[in-house]
């Protein structure tokens, strides 16, 4: 995939005079060394990310972690102070005023905490703002406010003041004047972090749901780890105005790579956040036959052994006490003993969750893909290892 | 014995004589640019009201306050105009109420442009707020001596008086209520790339209305004092009412100049109160308030086919 944005070695001090603070913070000063010396707060220290085309791209921290200010520095609603932005290949830190209003009217949207709606426009003026801004008709603006109104579900709405809308209503309207734009990149900064729990799931679901269809590239702000990790394709996680992880969820929870970001990986479901792909053990085959092969766990311990026939669909198991003798018969030219069926197959995107229901009635769990072919084997013992948190695959520290 | 009499040697009283005798000299086309659009709107407007018919101006006023005010301060403005006309000041009343339109034109036009101004730049502010400081704390007295120099005696000179006495409220509300525009609303106008004139139309003015109609209420206030304090300077009207009866030891007639006074201040409290308060309607208060006025029923914003039927749409 195509990088969109690239954020290279971003720094952001609350100062006028920034100069002595970022050459404190280029020699290693940390952000608490900053404020003591020079009473500057120090918003970023050296953040370098990019975010590819099409992502959802979660930016996770604690209040005061620089999280909002690195969303802020992209639309430069904050200036950075040293550092480049790269939206494709312009660095965003170089434009001019009118050149900056050009891109936040046309490439860059953003949905705010608190919603920020016109009070005293109706919902459709609302929608209507950006597109306003930009110099757009009212007929061609008016129609396009309809038409993303009834993308978020809310064209019975239209003739609304926004106190007249519930929250999570209010936030559609948000997200909706953000959508007419059509900016291809969209800033949401604590988007559902004013809603209801219940609320907020059902937006989250609704976003998943939008991006589907629509790509944007999202730089989605929260402090909320669990849902950095049902939207995001990829996290950064933020701390003291510095990047401390960035990843995929997978990777971020496996390999956690510091005691700040395992406090949050800690309390993490694994069990819906991994899948059967994930967790499974590779197969090699042990003895082969005209129409069939039979595949095994390499090394000692074969485990439970999956025959499959040419396309390599599962026909049957090899029971794991008696492997060894019926391996030697086969290999010398034995035919196929009677093959046990008390297997179940998952696909490879099932999550552990899921999969790990089949655990009580078969014998042995396969890993397809989906063209019903045998990729793996997933094993109780492997299962419970990787939801389970700390030990081999989880947080380092204890 | 040391006395304090003793340390008065700062000649600041000839300074200051000597100063406006200067500007008074050296800037008379300056002052006579100030006072020649003053003037011609003031007798204008003066003159305008005295034309208008009794009965007509009672009916038109309560007509008006009613759409725009609503039913209790139409009725209270309806019987104090009958008031002051069975008190047999209507002709005064008519002058002052000219003096105090005039003096609120002059006010809103540029009393919310430099508030306005204010509100965008911190320079414009830490400058002007000292002025507002000495102006507010200045007794209203005391404007009339410089006035009298500069521009004379006579109702016009008043009018000036009371622009300046009465302007100063309106800029602080103005700039108070642009700058306490939520601050995420502004961000999210620049977000969507608004430039700063429409960042100013689009989202700082019309969210700061009702704070500025406060402002202009007290605006409203500070000229209704002013202009009778400016009968002093041979200004017209109902606070001339009063000089006189004072002048005649005529408590009566003072009183009734005084009574006069009090009505109208109400009237006019009330009504501008009321616009400040104005539920938020389609497109802000005043606009809201006028379009109310104009289509001479509730709110109901929309003007195009898109609006629903609250009913319809629950």
């Amino acid at each position: 995939m195509t990088e969109r944005l690239k954020i290279e070695h971003l720094y952001k001090v609350f100062s006028e005079r920034p100069a002595r603070a970022l050459d404190m913070l280029r020699g290693g000063a940390t952000k608490a060394d900053v404020l003591r010396e020079t009473g500057q707060a120090v918003g970023l220290d050296d953040v370098s990310l990019s975010v590819p085309a099409g992502a959802m791209y979660m930016i996770m921290g604690l209040s005061g972690s620089g999280k909002s200010t690195l969303a802020r520095c992209v639309n430069r609603l904050n200036e950075p102070s040293a550092g480049r932005i790269l939206l494709d290949e312009t660095d965003l830190c170089s434009l001019d005023e009118a050149a900056l209003r050009e891109v936040r009217r046309n490439r860059i949207s953003m949905v705010f905490q608190h919603f920020a709606l016109l009070p005293n426009r109706r919902v459709i003026d609302n929608v209507e703002f950006g597109l306003k801004l930009r110099g757009v008709g009212a007929a061609a603006r008016r129609q396009r406010a309809e038409q993303v109104l009834d993308v978020v579900g809310l064209a019975r709405w239209a003739g609304k003041l926004p106190h007249e809308l519930s929250g999570g209503m209010r936030q559609r309207v948000g997200l909706a004047r953000a959508l007419a734009t059509d900016a291809d990149i969209l800033i949401m900064d604590e988007a559902f972090s004013a809603l209801d729990p219940l609320i907020r799931a059902e937006m989250q679901d609704e976003l998943l749901r939008l991006q589907r269809t629509l790509h944007k590239t999202i730089l989605f702000i929260t402090h909320d780890f669990q849902e950095a990790l049902k939207l995001g394709t990829r996290i950064a996680i933020m701390s003291e105005g510095r990047l401390v992880r960035e990843g995929t969820p997978q990777s971020i929870v496996l390999e956690p790579g510091n005691d700040y970001v395992a406090a949050f990986t800690r309390e993490v479901d694994r069990a819906r956040l991994f899948n059967a792909a994930s967790s499974m053990t590779a197969l090699v085959p042990l003895v082969a036959g005209e129409r069939w092969t039979v595949l095994g766990a390499a090394g000692e311990d074969t485990g439970p052994a999956f025959v499959v026939d040419t396309d390599a669909h599962v026909l049957g198991t090899l029971d794991g006490a008696q492997l060894g003798a019926q391996l030697g018969a086969l290999r010398a030219g034995g035919a196929l003993p009677e093959l046990d069926r008390r297997f179940a197959c998952v696909p490879g995107h099932a999550r552990l969750i899921d999969a790990a229901a089949h655990f009580g009635a078969a014998r042995a769990v396969g890993v397809i893909d989906e063209s019903g072919r045998l990729i793996g084997r997933l094993e109780a013992r492997q299962v419970l290892a990787r939801i389970g948190a700390g030990g081999a695959t989880g947080v380092r520290h204890v | 014995m040391f006395k304090a009499d003793d340390l008065a040697i700062l000649p600041v009283a000839q300074w200051i004589q000597t100063a406006v005798q200067w500007l008074a000299l050296h800037l008379r086309p300056l002052f006579l640019a100030i006072k020649w659009p003053v003037q011609k709107l003031l007798e204008a407007n003066i003159d305008g009201l005295h034309a208008v018919p009794f009965p007509l101006f009672v009916l038109v006023c309560a007509v008006i306050v009613w759409r725009v005010a609503g039913k209790a301060v139409a009725a209270f403005t309806l019987l104090g105009l009958l008031a002051i006309a069975m008190l047999g000041v209507w002709s005064d009343a008519m002058t002052t109420l000219g003096l105090i339109a005039t003096a609120i034109l002059f006010c809103a036009l540029i009393g919310i442009p430099v508030g306005v101004a204010c509100a965008r730049s911190e320079r414009v502010w830490r400058i002007v707020q000292p002025i507002l400081d000495i102006m507010q704390t200045t007794p209203t007295f005391v404007y009339l001596v410089p006035v009298v120099m500069l521009f004379g005696v006579g109702t016009v000179p008043g009018e000036v008086a009371v622009v300046t006495a009465a302007m100063p409220p309106l800029i602080r509300f103005t700039n108070l209520g642009i700058r306490m525009v939520d601050h995420e609303l502004v961000e999210a106008g620049l977000a969507f790339g608004a430039s700063r004139r429409q960042l100013l139309w689009e989202v700082q003015l019309p969210l700061a209305v009702p704070t500025i109609l406060g402002g202009l209420n007290q605006t409203v206030l500070t000229a209704m004092v002013m202009s009778v304090v400016v009968s002093m300077i041979g200004a017209e009207g109902l606070g001339l009412v009063v000089l006189q009866g004072l002048g005649r030891l005529d408590v009566g007639q003072a009183a009734i100049g005084g009574i006069a006074i009090v009505l109208l201040a109400m009237m006019l409290d009330r009504i501008t109160q009321r616009l400040a308060r104005a539920p938020r309607a389609g497109h802000g208060a005043l606009r809201g308030a006028l379009a109310r006025l104009a289509r001479g029923e509730r709110p109901a914003p929309a003007a195009d086919g898109v609006s629903h039927d609250p009913k319809e749409a629950l």
